[in-house]
């Protein structure tokens, strides 16, 4: 069953038309990657997506309810969560701070406890920081809070923008694995990046966007294995 | 010693009307100018309910209500619709609002001041200084305030969310803040501290006049950028800071009549100083 749907989907950056009738769907259970070069329209598509910024056209879906004007703050008692490019933890606030906001439009105290606990349990480096300001961990550890801290809402669809940015390679790994892990737990996940070959690898289908536009779809196998894909995005 | 209790007593109010612009600022990134007029309206809804009622209890109560309600509803109407306008437009709207509220207030209680005997403004003896019950109430109660304060929003949920919404909009909106509710809650809180400003400056100077607002206003403000605008406890110490100056200079005869001279050019030491104020922070471009 389709969980999310984009159809046509237009942003306009004043006069530019920045995404030019993109359709796309996420399955339930699946991992999806959406890759492209920089400035392909990849941040501005999960932007629109979660309405924090206007769509010109097009229509999206999620389990079968219209959201496409669903304010961005009433989707995620729906089951949307998102992990925003550049992680935007909130610096000034503690780890623990910043994973209670993750369960800002849950009321459950109990439940809110037992998954922070899982949380810690995965990262137990955010379970020792966790009176410390989010501002002073590093890259990666604002990485894990970030994903934590979405994780927190209890999300059916978990959509990530760019999470191996900036990130040495043995975070790149470990922050893939979470995402498996994640999924392997019965969370879909729409997954937006530039390591191209990561997100094929770990992708059950896979878009590749180029300036607005899908230009070609496939599993990830299958897109990993083309040589026109190897040759714009793997480096081979 | 009386001077220094005047002066916390002062510094306490301005402290109260600097919060209601740095949280303000802080969270809805806009410098509402029109603050201090919400002050005066606050004093002539006091004045009003007393010379009906006789009860300076309701009458506070009416303030608090009638300054919120305003508060509420100048953002409603004149800054939400300008939500992503550019800060200048926003700014001048503010302006406008002031006046708009200013020439209201004269349309209903004319130009002239209208003076009013709030309570008993008796004197007290303490450690052999006679100070007013009026100092001592204000100075009570802004603790009791800004404590309060404080702690609604270090220990709550929608302390925390407003921290957040302050911090970073559109990720607040990702954990599903609904970001207009936490500016309303905003502008509601600052609006009913300035009704407990209007209530302590009408116990100091019992009279009002449509402009009333306008130097508080402007001095609050001054405290709120000495503290660094956007910080909630640099607004207090801000606060504090200027209003103790305030009552310091002009308590020495040589001072007096530079007071205000001496307040502004301090904020330009710390400016030049410390350009994000006393406790602000650099605000680090988000990439």
């Amino acid at each position: 069953m389709s969980l999310l749907t984009v159809e046509n989907l237009e942003v306009c950056y004043g006069l530019i038309r920045a995404i030019k009738g993109v359709s796309f769907h996420v399955d339930e259970g699946e991992i999806v990657s959406l890759i492209g070069a920089n400035g392909a329209g990849k941040t501005t598509i999960m932007h629109a997506v979660c309405n924090l910024i206007p769509k010109a056209a097009g229509t999206v879906s999620f389990m079968g309810n219209d959201i496409t004007e669903t304010a961005a703050h009433k989707l995620v008692p729906m089951g949307i969560a998102q992990v925003p490019e550049g992680r935007r933890i909130f610096q000034e606030l503690t780890v623990a701070e910043n994973l209670r906001l993750g369960a800002y439009t849950r009321s459950d105290k109990k439940e809110i406890e037992e998954t922070r606990e899982k949380m810690y349990e995965r990262f137990p480096i955010l379970k020792e920081r966790a009176k410390q300001i989010a501002g002073t961990l590093s890259g990666g550890e604002q990485q894990m809070l970030a994903m934590s801290r979405a994780l927190m809402s209890h999300p059916k669809l978990l959509l990530l923008d760019e999470p191996s940015m900036g990130l040495s390679p043995l975070y790149v790994n470990i922050i893939f694995d979470m995402i498996k892990q994640v999924n392997a737990e019965g969370t879909t996940v729409l997954l937006v990046e530039q390591n191209a070959k990561k997100a094929l690898a770990i992708a059950d289908r896979a878009y590749v966007l180029e300036i607005g536009k899908i230009a070609r779809t496939g599993t990830g196998a299958e897109l990993l294995a083309d040589d026109s894909i190897r040759r714009a995005y793997l480096g081979d | 010693m009386s001077t220094l209790v005047n002066g916390l007593c002062l510094g306490g109010i301005y402290a109260l009307i600097a919060l209601g612009y740095t949280m303000v600022y802080g969270i809805a990134k806009m410098l509402n100018f029109a603050h201090g007029d919400i002050i005066m309206i606050g004093a002539y809804a006091i004045i009003s309910t007393l010379s009906l009622t006789g009860n300076t209890l309701a009458a506070i109560i009416a303030a608090i209500i009638i300054c919120t309600l305003l508060g509420v509803l100048t953002e409603r109407l004149a800054y939400r619709p300008l939500r992503g306008a550019s800060p200048l437009a926003v700014l001048i709207t503010a302006i406008g609002v002031s006046y708009l509220l200013q020439s209201i207030a004269q349309l209903i209680f004319g130009a002239q001041s209208i003076t009013v005997e709030i309570g008993s403004l008796n004197a007290v003896n303490v450690l052999g200084v006679s100070i007013p019950v009026s100092s001592l109430i204000t100075l009570a109660l802004c603790v009791v305030i800004m404590t309060a304060l404080t702690l609604f929003i270090t220990k709550t949920k929608l302390g925390c969310a407003m921290l957040a919404v302050s911090e970073d909009r559109a990720a607040a909106q990702l954990m599903g803040i609904n970001t207009n509710m936490i500016i309303t809650l905003t502008f509601a809180i600052g609006s009913a501290l300035a009704a407990f400003a209007s209530t302590f400056y009408l116990m100091q100077i019992p009279s009002a006049t449509p402009t009333l607002g306008s130097m508080p206003g402007i001095k609050a403000f001054t405290a709120a950028v000495i503290g660094g605008i956007g910080s909630i406890p640099g607004a207090m110490i801000g606060g504090i800071l200027l209003g103790v100056i305030e009552k310091f200079a002009l308590s020495v005869p040589a001072l007096a009549p530079y007071t205000t001279a001496i307040e502004f050019g301090l904020l330009i030491i710390i400016l030049l100083v410390k350009p994000t104020g006393l406790l602000g922070k650099k605000r680090r471009e988000k990439v």
